[in-house]
């Protein structure tokens, strides 16, 4: 491989981590709100309300329901709007962060399940608000299990960042395409492939352990 | 003596897809300031609804829940989190958070109230102490026993100073041992913070041990309620004698064998009465059980005895047991019992 291909990978390397860390970032800001109300207003839950339950669970499971690679497509114009631009690694992390929150928000709403109905009776019982319950009580029993699902929510983002280079979005994805397919460099292809697999493995490992770290049980 | 909690004609009612099932039927009951109060009954009676009336848990159907007087489906929710602080309430599967240390689930109820953080601390050090694990502060509960788990549950409901203890099924998942240590921790606390305790369980040894009065809940329905002594001595309805004395496992050995069970108290329990009943009448009687108990530091006992098939020598002996002072109740054939019991579930 040339040094400027060793290069190109570097950088590939630096812009997927960057994309992916964004996108990671943005989505749980807005999918983890989601998934604590997609939890909360369920039936029987601290805030039941249908309707509300109703909107954001069909909202999430349309987002959800469209492939990825459809949903780049799709959301040119919106990337456009938002960055001023529609190529490019700050244009990538636009796409990946609205395919992400529907996940992160649903793999909230898991996690808050897990979390036994006996702590929310006890908390309850002390005469705590819903929102103190959600927050003092909820969430702490839950973090062992959200940071799990944080480990596979940024890994899956991570792998969506690869088909970002379909529409000319930047890292490992885009150089996997450009020299492995289109010019059949068949060393760049594996190069990439197995630094992304590497990558993969070491934020699902790296989230396992602190997860474990986290599990007081 | 003030009244704690007042129950007016209780019904809880649940909907269940379409099925109506009533949990509560007309339940009316007091519990007086500083006593323990026990709620027993067979799983599936509704002990656990009337429990969970008594802080809102559960809303009734019809009926009043008043504490202190106040009508608490009137409170609006901020002022029922208030009333909350003053009813805590611990539970058989303990409801620790098992992601803070023992400490932290101290202070719970403490950062609900809003108290700052190190008068929090001292505080919940204090109720560490009173349970016995002040050295168990930065524990995580995974790594208590069930035992430990109880008391640090205990220690979180006293942290806000309440009124009143309400415990569901709190010693059922402890073992015999672990359970009586629970039980004195319960009621040195009832002793010394003239604490209300309202206990409910299934097990006539925790009512034995430390309640003052007891409710039996039987279908949803009140059955009997009373000082335990006078339930243990002379229990009335059937679902009471259910509780009080064992089942007996024998059929009389005769076809025309009657079974007579003997019930004394401790003012009766060193008399040899069935010695004195070979030497006056001169006739035997066959002992198929027997046990004593200790409710509230009087010995009770009772007996099952086989009486021979004679009907004129059956009336002699029952005669003499009932001139000594013992209370006599037929017993049922097993046999015979059990197949009303099939009846009564058709």
């Amino acid at each position: 491989m040339s040094d400027y291909i060793i290069k190109t990978i570097q950088s590939g390397v630096l812009e997927t981590l960057q994309m992916t860390f964004w996108a990671a970032l943005f989505s749980y800001l807005i999918g983890l709100p989601l998934g604590v109300l997609l939890y909360a207003t369920s039936k029987g839950r601290l805030l039941q309300n249908r309707p509300v339950n109703a909107i954001v669970g069909i909202a999430v499971n349309l987002m959800r329901s469209l492939p990825f690679l459809i949903l780049l497509v799709l959301l040119i114009p919106f990337t456009r709007f938002v960055t001023g631009s529609s190529i490019g690694t700050k244009a990538s992390i636009v796409p990946l962060t609205v395919g992400a929150i529907p996940i992160v928000a649903r793999m909230v709403e898991s996690s808050l399940l897990e979390v036994q109905p006996g702590i929310i009776e006890a908390a309850t019982s002390m005469g705590a608000s819903p929102l103190h319950i959600l927050v003092h009580f909820i969430l702490p029993e839950a973090t062992p299990s959200l940071l799990q699902g944080a480990a596979i929510n940024v890994a899956t983002v991570l792998g969506y960042s690869a088909m970002a280079g379909v529409i000319g979005g930047g890292g490992l994805g885009a150089i996997a395409l450009q020299y492995g397919y289109y010019r059949y460099q068949k060393d760049v292809l594996w190069t990439t492939v197995t630094l992304l697999v590497v990558m993969v493995m070491l934020i699902q490992e790296s989230g396992n352990l602190l997860a474990k770290k986290n599990r007081k049980t | 003596m003030e009244t704690v909690f007042e129950l007016k004609n209780v019904y809880k009612t649940y909907n269940n897809e379409g099925k109506e099932f009533t949990a509560l039927k007309d339940v009316s009951l007091d519990v007086n300031e500083g006593e323990i109060f026990g709620i027993i009954g067979m799983s599936g009676a509704g002990k656990s609804t009337l429990v969970r009336t008594l802080n809102r848990l559960e809303d009734v159907s019809s009926g009043q829940v008043l504490f202190y007087g106040k009508d608490l489906a009137e409170l609006r929710p901020r002022e029922l989190r208030n009333v909350r602080h003053e009813i805590s309430m611990i539970f058989q599967g303990f409801n620790l958070l098992m992601q803070r240390t023992v400490i932290e689930n101290v202070e719970q109820p403490l950062r609900i109230a809003g108290v700052p953080r190190k008068a929090r601390r001292e505080k919940a050090r204090e109720m560490l102490r009173i349970v016995g694990l002040e050295e168990k502060e930065k524990v995580y509960p995974a790594r208590l026993s069930g035992g430990q788990r109880q008391r640090v549950a205990i220690a979180r409901a006293l942290a806000s100073d309440p009124k009143v203890l309400l415990c569901d099924e709190a010693t059922s998942a402890l073992d015999p041992k672990i359970t009586g240590e629970i039980l004195d921790l319960l009621s040195k606390i009832n002793r010394e913070r003239k604490l209300t305790i309202v206990i409910i369980t299934h097990e006539m040894a925790v009512v034995e041990k430390i309640c003052d009065r007891v409710a039996i809940i039987d279908e949803g329905e009140l059955a009997e309620i009373g000082e335990v002594k006078e339930v243990f001595r002379n229990p009335r309805s059937s679902a009471a004698k259910k509780l009080v004395f064992p089942s007996n496992p024998f059929d009389p050995t005769g076809e025309d064998g009657k079974l007579i069970r003997i019930v004394f108290d401790g003012t009766k329990a060193s008399e040899p009465f069935i010695a004195n009943l070979v030497e006056k009448t001169g006739l035997k009687v066959n002992i198929l059980s027997a046990n004593t108990r200790s409710v509230g530091g009087i010995g009770y006992g009772q007996m099952v005895l086989e009486l021979p098939e004679d009907t004129e020598k059956q009336k002699i002996i029952t005669a003499f047991f009932e001139e000594s002072g013992l209370s006599v109740a037929e017993v049922e054939n097993t046999a015979v019992s059990a197949a009303s019991e099939v009846d009564k579930h058709e």
